[in-house]
């Protein structure tokens, strides 16, 4: 068994009187690539809310490499190696591209970069994620698929040692989503671990070890990709009732 | 031996055009006016380093302008200190509760920040009304030393004292403009919680955003007091002196350092052309109207303009 690098134990949140979590428990080893999934609304984004520390949640804890992180603030979990795209983009929008990927590496990775060579360092990230072209473009201006490849970027950028990406290839070509999938494959393969949310089904399938299954906050399946496909509670979730 | 950089090389000019101006000029007048733009510049320096840089637009920056020259004037009072150390005074308690006023505030967002900071004004306005010591509503008179170094006339010396802490303020705002620091607050005026999650200290520079101004706009209210040598707190907040501080930065651009540095010499000199040949009271009127158009017309300002036009250009 590798080690556990993430752990969520009885997350709950709570916006107001409705419960967006409840009583989630999730774990992620080093190096592993698990698969997120689950109908719209059934809190996948505010799990990720919750593990990056963009919103903290009401109960339970989330520990790190064996260290409780519940309740550190977002850019110290950024520090620690926690990295997530988000799924509605949020570029900086008075810098370019390229500059975009520059606020990561000089503060999340800082520890982890090597300060001469940040525009480097940059560069290799854009040209990766097939950014390079644009890199000295406004990022306000960009299509939202080109955002949301930015999104992917600016996390990789930050270095991590676990990247959720959220829903990066919303909108994608096929031929688009194979790259992407290619991508985080490659960052898998240099140690990082995965979470991926998607709602496309190919890729989830393809990328995946592991999927874990969100309904109406609360988890309803974690096993390996098959037999979780074919659990009846699955199906019924997705075919909704 | 490395190249020094045409900033460095405007400053030195600029300073040496000074001195200059000192001994050829006569009129008296020039050296008042030439104050009150220095004056307005550093304060829309400052202001643009947390309401532009940072992007927490506010209404309440101009209070430690007041604060520093009440700091000069008890410090002056108590102590008798010389200029130059009522400046480091006042930047220091400026910067201070600049960093206190942040951390009380700085959770707020957009309009309700703004409107905290404009009631931290008038607590502050209050306090200094009701501080007898420094004269409290009556206001101070200041005498000014008969000493003028070198220079012909105190208002001299007192100009070219604004020129050079003018032009340190915009080193200083270029500096940070170009740092790791400033993108880290380009990035919280772009999206605060994107900074965070890429690892910015958001609280933490907000702070130092803070502090950078309250210290900045103490330093262009601490010779206030020896220039007018009359000083009650209405003065000392006065909305017009705030209204510029604001106007200039976003008539000239707030994302790049050359924004209200721009803004503060064009708004600067067209309100001291029309306060003499027209009246003091259109004034505000012109820089109201002015940042009407700006705001809606062209938000990023005289920069944001010409970034425009350059770029279409080379496209
Ligand atoms: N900040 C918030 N305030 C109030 N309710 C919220 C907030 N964020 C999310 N919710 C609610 O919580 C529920 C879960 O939302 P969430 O965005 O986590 O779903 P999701 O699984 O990511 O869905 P999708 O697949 O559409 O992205 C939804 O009902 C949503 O309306
Ligand atoms: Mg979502």
């Amino acid at each position: 068994m590798s080690d556990v690098i993430l752990r969520v134990e009885n997350l709950s949140k709570r916006f107001g009187g409705f419960t967006a979590l409840q009583n989630v428990a999730l774990h992620l080893t080093a190096g592993e690539r698990l698969g997120l999934i689950g109908p719209n609304g059934s809190g996948k984004t505010t799990l990720i809310n919750c593990i990056s520390g963009a919103l903290y949640n009401d109960d339970g804890t989330i520990v790190f490499e064996g260290a409780d992180i519940t309740r550190l603030p977002p850019h110290q979990r950024a520090r620690l190696g926690i990295a997530r795209s988000f799924q509605i983009p949020k570029p900086f929008r008075s810098m370019s591209v390229l500059e975009n990927l520059r606020i990561p590496l000089e503060y999340a990775a800082w520890s982890r970069a090597e300060h001469r060579r940040i525009t480097d360092e940059a560069m290799h990230v854009l040209e990766t994620i097939g950014l390079k072209e644009l890199a000295g473009k406004s990022s306000g201006d960009l299509t939202q698929v080109d955002m949301r490849k930015l999104e992917l970027a600016r996390a990789l950028a930050a270095k991590p040692k676990v990247l959720v990406s959220d829903e990066a290839m919303a909108g994608l070509s096929g031929a688009e989503v194979d790259e992407i999938i290619e991508i985080l494959l490659g960052l898998n393969r240099t140690g990082v671990a995965v979470i991926m949310i998607e709602h496309i089904m190919r890729a989830v399938m393809k990328f995946s070890e592991r999927v874990a299954v969100l309904d109406a906050g609360q988890k309803i399946a974690d096993g390996d990709p098959q037999s979780v496909i074919a659990n009846p509670d699955v199906q019924r979730a997705y075919l909704g009732e | 031996m490395s190249k020094i950089s045409p900033f460095w090389v405007s400053a030195a000019v600029v300073l040496a055009a000074g001195l200059a101006f000192t001994e050829i000029v006569e009129n008296q007048y020039y050296f008042t006016a030439i104050y009150l733009i220095l004056q307005g510049l550093i304060m829309a320096v400052a202001w643009n380093i947390l309401g532009g840089f940072t992007g927490y637009v506010n209404f309440g920056s101009a209070a430690f302008f007041a604060v520093g020259a009440y700091t000069a004037i008890a410090l002056d009072k108590a102590l008798g200190l010389p200029l130059p150390l009522l400046i480091v005074a006042a930047a220091a308690i400026c910067g201070l509760i600049g960093l206190g006023v942040g951390y009380l505030t700085l959770r707020l967002k957009g309009v309700y920040f703004a409107i905290a900071t404009l009631a931290m004004a008038i607590v502050l306005e209050t306090f200094i009304t009701n501080w007898s010591y420094v004269g409290g509503a009556r206001g101070a008179y200041i005498l000014t030393p008969d000493k003028h170094l070198w220079f012909d006339s105190y208002s001299e010396m007192l100009f070219m004292l604004m020129l050079v802490l003018a032009v340190v303020s915009v080193a200083i705002s270029r500096k940070l403009n170009f740092s790791r620091l400033g993108r880290g607050l380009a990035a919280i005026r772009d999206d605060e919680v994107a900074a965070e999650c890429a690892g910015v200290p958001t609280l933490r520079l907000k702070l130092v955003s803070t502090t950078i101004m309250g210290a900045m706009m103490g330093v262009a209210g601490a010779p206030y007091p020896f220039f007018v040598t009359y000083v009650d707190p209405l003065s000392a907040f006065n909305l017009f002196v705030a209204v510029n501080a604001i106007a200039m930065p976003m008539i000239g651009g707030t994302a790049h350092w050359i924004g209200p540095v721009i803004g503060a010499l064009l708004v600067g000199s067209m309100q001291e052309i029309v306060k003499v040949n027209i009246s003091s009271e259109l004034n505000i009127l012109i820089v109201g109207v002015m940042l009407v158009l700006f705001i809606s017309l062209a938000p990023q300002g005289i920069v944001g303009l010409v970034q425009k036009h350059f770029l279409k250009r080379k496209a």
